[in-house]
Formats: structure tokens, C-alpha cells, sequence
């Protein structure tokens, strides 16, 4: 009883909300790269926010179904057809091929009851660099048979079955993906921002940046002009946090991202706050943003904001299943 | 020795979900001392809002969540307010309660590809550096880098060579390496710019272990020679 995987697409992992509380032992949290749209999509089906679901990245796999199951998509549309944002029954016997993202980077197909992997360290996270966690700590491939947890458990699913069409005209809205590139992201200075070149420093903030090929879920790197600081002085090998921006020798920036390194030897130019990381997430290769300045008040504001956006959504989501 | 009071130097946000607090800005065994036993006492105080304890080389950084109800809406504060009252409490100097960990390695040439050169660059045989190397008692000052990866001090002076200009796109997993006054071993194969000179047939990081990192920061090491008879015992 499970998914099969006819094609696994670019990058499919088992991400949820991360393994919490061993950086100290260089081990960074990890999990989804768009914590919000992996909310969504378990919501839809009945599951807690941070369980784990499959992160599709920009070329999306085709599974075959072996039984009755409810399934959500949620964040990057894909061309394939497959219904967005709202909850969908899969028969036993259908096929789905979820296409190519034509917005954002990475969607999130969540599953009624969860994924049937055995967490590894507190989380069913895939973490690629060190080949563990959730599904054989690594990527989908072809043949693969994703075995379904407890479908059960969702009372959701179990109320939607007895639908008589078991389809849902409503969805829900979708909340990290860009309508307008370059997307907006706000940082906090970094700890070394004030050691570069008056012109660096300009630069970081007037530049149009754009992700650089070479980019993963543990770093974006952003092409653009070269920051250059004023004494190129090495730094002592610090901590990183996630959506720390980090510029090597080279003045190419890093983003960090959600498998990054947990120290780095490199200046730190900014710090991402933590409401605009998930929209970043949603850039693929190609993609752009501009950086603007802020404060610690403003970052907590845009939290809460982020934060209530999402409450509010999964009320909705809530109120449409009629509970 | 003269005591010097050990304050911060820097204090910063790392984003609003962490904060980072700088005693030394250049490599200070003293401070870094310092700062594993801050961490240690910051660790036991487990607030509910905090999320990890990480002790860097000159300082440490504490991740945190920035929402929750003990913090009142100003986390860094909360932060450096905790920092502050686990200072009074941590010296750099007095009763050292590190544990050591023994770590067997095998310095012959087929676990050691470095080691020639290495030798030829300090001017000492082969024998010469591997059995410095493992004469020598060191500390984990930092894991980073990756899972598990300790960087350590204690390395003889005799044996600083710079990283390498190329690095290797593959360094074994247990590889041991060394580069300036630091040695490292790594956790798995990955890729590297320190010159590798031995091999432990530990495993350094164990997803599937209750302890999955060997090291811990503040760790006392010691390195023990190895045949390659029976780095294979140990392997398995």
C-alpha cells in the first residue's frame, strides 16, 4: 500500500519542520525550504503543520497511487494539471505527473496520516549532505514505493470521503510565491556589513540580484556585482543562522538556506529575516530579488503578520471542511 | 598571569531567530575556554524559548524563538539578559571537567595520501610528523563546517603547513587533516583543502547513535597510532 514514483523529477525529498537543537554539534535544522507552503498542504489534509511531505523542486515527479489517499499541493504551480492548493482524493490506480513549475520553485505534496518513514534524530527530513533521514537519506528515484503512515488518522480525509463527489471547490490561497519578480526580501545589517567598501555596501542594497545556478537548499548564490571590502582581512570561523548572507573572497553573496553550514569563515553582509526566508525559498535559479534594510521591529512585525496570514488561512481551511 | 576580565566584543543579531555573542575576534585559547564552559552553563539553564547553544571560537550564538511568551517580545534581550547572569558564573581559568576522547588513527600511506609532502614541507620524515602529530594533546575548540567536524588546537608547531591550494574533491570519511596550528578529522567523504595524513576507522557522526557526534566542543582528544591490520579490526 503506498505511492509509487514513475519519474522522480529534478529534486523530490521528504522534508517537515527540521531536527531542532543540534547545531551545537554542526548539524542545522533543515526541513522544508517554504515552512508555510508545507503548513498548507498539510492542513488540506488533515495532518499536523510540520509533518512531512514531498518537496518538489522546479521539475515535479509523476506518482502512481496503490490506494484511496488525500493528497495537497501547496506552493510553486506546476504545469501538469494537478489542482493547487485544495485537497484531492486519489483513487487507487490513478497516476498524476505534476509538470514543471511555471511560478515559484517548490511545492509541497502532503498526504492524509503522513509518509510511512522512521524519523532519524527527531525528524523525517531528508538531509542530502549527510545521506540521512527521511527516505533512505536521499533523493526520489524511479521505482521508489513511498508506504503511507496512517491515512486514518486524518479526519479529514475520513469526512471528504463520504462526499459524494469527494471534490472541494474552494482552495486555499497561496502565500510565499512571488507575483512580480524581483521579490522584495528584508535584512539586518550583518556583523561585518560595515567592513566593506562604502560602494559594496551601497551596491548590496541598489543591485538587482539573481540566483545563480550553482544554488541548493543549502545556499543560494547571488549573481551580480562583486562586494569588495575595505581590508580583506580573514575572519574568524563563525556561527551562521539560516538566511545569514555570507560574501567568500570571490564578493559572490551566499544565502544561506535551509541545509546550510551552522559556522563559516566568510563576513557576514546581512541576515535575512526569518518572515522572507520562505519567499526567497520560492526563487528558482534565474529568479531575482532586491534587498531592503530593516530593524528588529520591523522584522518581528513582518513575522506576526506572516503568522496571522497563515492562522487565518488555516481557519479557512478549517471552516471549509465544515468543523 | 595577569587576569584580564573576559567581556563581550561584540553583540549581534544573527536574523531575529538568533543572536551572537563575540568575546575575541582572533583565535584565543583563553577565550575559547571561556566560551565552551558559557555555553555549558547556558545549556543547563534550558530556557523554554531557546533553541540551541552553539559554541563557536570566540563566542556563541543562541537561536531562539522570537514569539514565545517568556521572552516578552524582545528575545535578544531575554538573550543577553541570560548570557549576562551565566557570565558571572564561568571562568576561564580552574577545574577543567573535559573529558577526553582516544582516537585511534592509521598514519600509513594508503590512509595517508598527504603525508609525504606534508613531511617534505616541514622538513621532518614521514615517521617524524605522524608520530608528532599523534604525541600531541589536543582540544575541540568548534564543530562546524559539517555534522560532527571538530576543529582542534594543539597541533605541534612543527607541523603548520597552509591548506592546500587546490583542495581534494573527495577527502575520505575519518580522514584525519591538518592545516595551519588546527587538525580536523572528517565526518564523511567530502570535499577538503586540508592535507590529510591519517585515517580513523571511528565513525564521527552516527545519525542512528543517542551521542551522533564522537566530539563535542571542549572535548579533550588524543590521537593513537594504528596499524593498517588494525584500523581494518576496528572498522568493523
Amino acid at each position: 500500500m503506498s505511492i509509487r514514483v514513475l519519474r522522480p523529477g529534478l529534486l523530490t525529498t521528504l522534508q517537515d519542520h527540521g531536527r531542532h537543537g543540534l547545531q551545537h554539534v554542526g548539524l542545522c535544522p533543515g526541513g522544508a525550504m517554504d515552512p508555510v507552503a508545507l503548513a498548507l498542504a498539510n492542513a488540506l489534509v488533515g495532518n499536523e503543520a510540520g509533518e512531512a511531505a514531498l518537496e518538489i523542486t522546479v521539475i515535479g515527479p509523476e506518482l502512481s497511487f496503490e490506494e484511496d489517499t488525500l493528497v495537497a499541493l501547496c506552493g510553486a504551480e506546476f504545469k501538469g494539471g494537478f489542482p493547487h492548493n485544495r485537497p484531492v482524493l486519489a483513487r487507487a490506480g490513478s497516476r498524476f505527473n505534476v509538470g514543471r513549475a511555471v511560478r515559484g520553485a517548490r511545492a509541497y505534496l502532503a498526504v492524509a496520516g503522513g509518509f510511512g518513514v522512521e524519523p532519524v534524530l527527531g525528524s523525517r527530513s531528508t538531509y542530502l549532505p549527510g545521506r540521512f533521514g527521511g527516505f533512505e537519506g536521499r533523493a526520489l528515484k524511479h521505482g521508489d514505493a513511498l508506504a503511507l503512515r496512517d491515512p486514518g488518522a486524518s479526519a479529514r480525509f475520513a469526512r471528504l470521503k463520504k462526499t459524494h463527489d469527494a471534490t472541494v471547490r474552494w482552495s486555499a490561497p497561496p502565500h510565499t510565491l512571488p507575483d512580480r519578480e524581483p521579490i522584495l526580501v528584508h535584512v539586518l545589517e550583518g556583523q561585518h556589513f560595515a567592513s566593506f567598501d562604502p560602494n559594496a555596501q551601497r551596491a548590496f542594497f541598489d543591485t538587482v540580484w539573481k540566483i545563480a545556478p550553482e544554488s541548493n537548499r543549502m545556499g543560494f548564490r547571488l549573481a551580480g556585482p562583486a562586494l569588495v571590502r575595505v581590508e580583506a582581512d580573514e575572519i574568524l570561523s563563525g556561527p551562521t543562522a539560516l538566511g545569514t548572507v555570507q560574501v567568500p573572497a570571490n564578493g559572490t553573496p551566499i544565502a544561506l538556506m535551509a541545509d546550510h553550514q551552522t559556522t563559516g569563515g566568510y563576513p557576514r553582509i546581512a541576515e535575512i529575516v526569518s518572515a522572507d526566508v520562505p519567499r526567497l525559498a520560492q526563487l528558482a535559479p534565474g529568479g531575482t530579488v532586491h534587498f531592503a534594510r530593516c530593524d528588529l521591529g520591523m522584522a518581528a512585525e513582518l513575522r506576526h503578520h506572516g503568522k496571522e496570514r497563515l492562522a487565518a488561512a488555516l481557519r479557512g481551511i478549517a471552516w471549509s471542511y465544515g468543523e | 598571569m595577569a587576569k584580564r576580565p573576559i567581556q563581550p566584543t561584540a553583540v549581534v543579531p544573527l536574523g531575529d531567530c538568533a543572536a551572537y555573542f563575540e568575546f575575541a575576534d582572533k583565535l584565543d585559547l583563553e577565550v575559547n575556554t571561556f566560551v565552551q564552559r558559557l555555553a555549558a552553563a547556558v545549556q543547563a539553564r534550558a530556557r523554554p524559548w531557546m533553541r540551541d547553544v552553539v559554541p563557536a571560537l570566540g563566542g556563541i550564538a543562541l537561536h531562539y524563538d522570537p514569539d514565545h511568551p517568556e521572552v516578552h517580545g524582545d528575545a535578544m534581550e531575554a538573550a543577553a539578559i541570560l548570557v549576562q547572569e551565566c557570565m558571572k558564573e564561568t571562568a576561564a581559568e580552574g577545574e577543567d571537567a573535559a573529558r577526553t576522547v582516544e582516537v585511534p588513527v592509521c598514519y600509513e600511506r594508503e590512509f595517508a595520501p598527504d603525508l609525504e609532502e606534508v613531511a617534505k614541507q616541514v622538513k621532518l620524515g614521514v615517521d617524524e610528523v605522524a608520530r608528532l602529530h599523534a604525541a600531541g594533546e589536543y582540544r575541540v575548540l568548534m564543530i562546524g563546517f559539517a555534522p560532527g567536524h571538530a576543529y582542534m588546537s594543539g597541533l605541534d608547531g612543527k607541523l603548520a603547513v597552509p591548506r592546500r591550494a587546490a583542495p581534494r574533491a573527495l577527502v575520505a570519511a575519518g580522514a584525519v587533516a591538518i592545516a595551519n596550528e588546527l587538525t580536523v578529522v572528517y565526518p564523511y567523504a567530502i570535499s577538503g583543502g586540508w592535507s590529510v595524513i591519517g585515517r580513523t576507522p571511528l565513525t564521527v557522526f552516527d545519525a542512528g547513535r543517542e551521542a551522533p557526534s564522537l566530539f563535542s566542543a571542549g572535548d579533550r582528544v588524543r590521537f593513537r597510532a594504528i596499524t593498517a591490520e588494525e584500523f581494518v579490526a576496528l572498522q568493523k
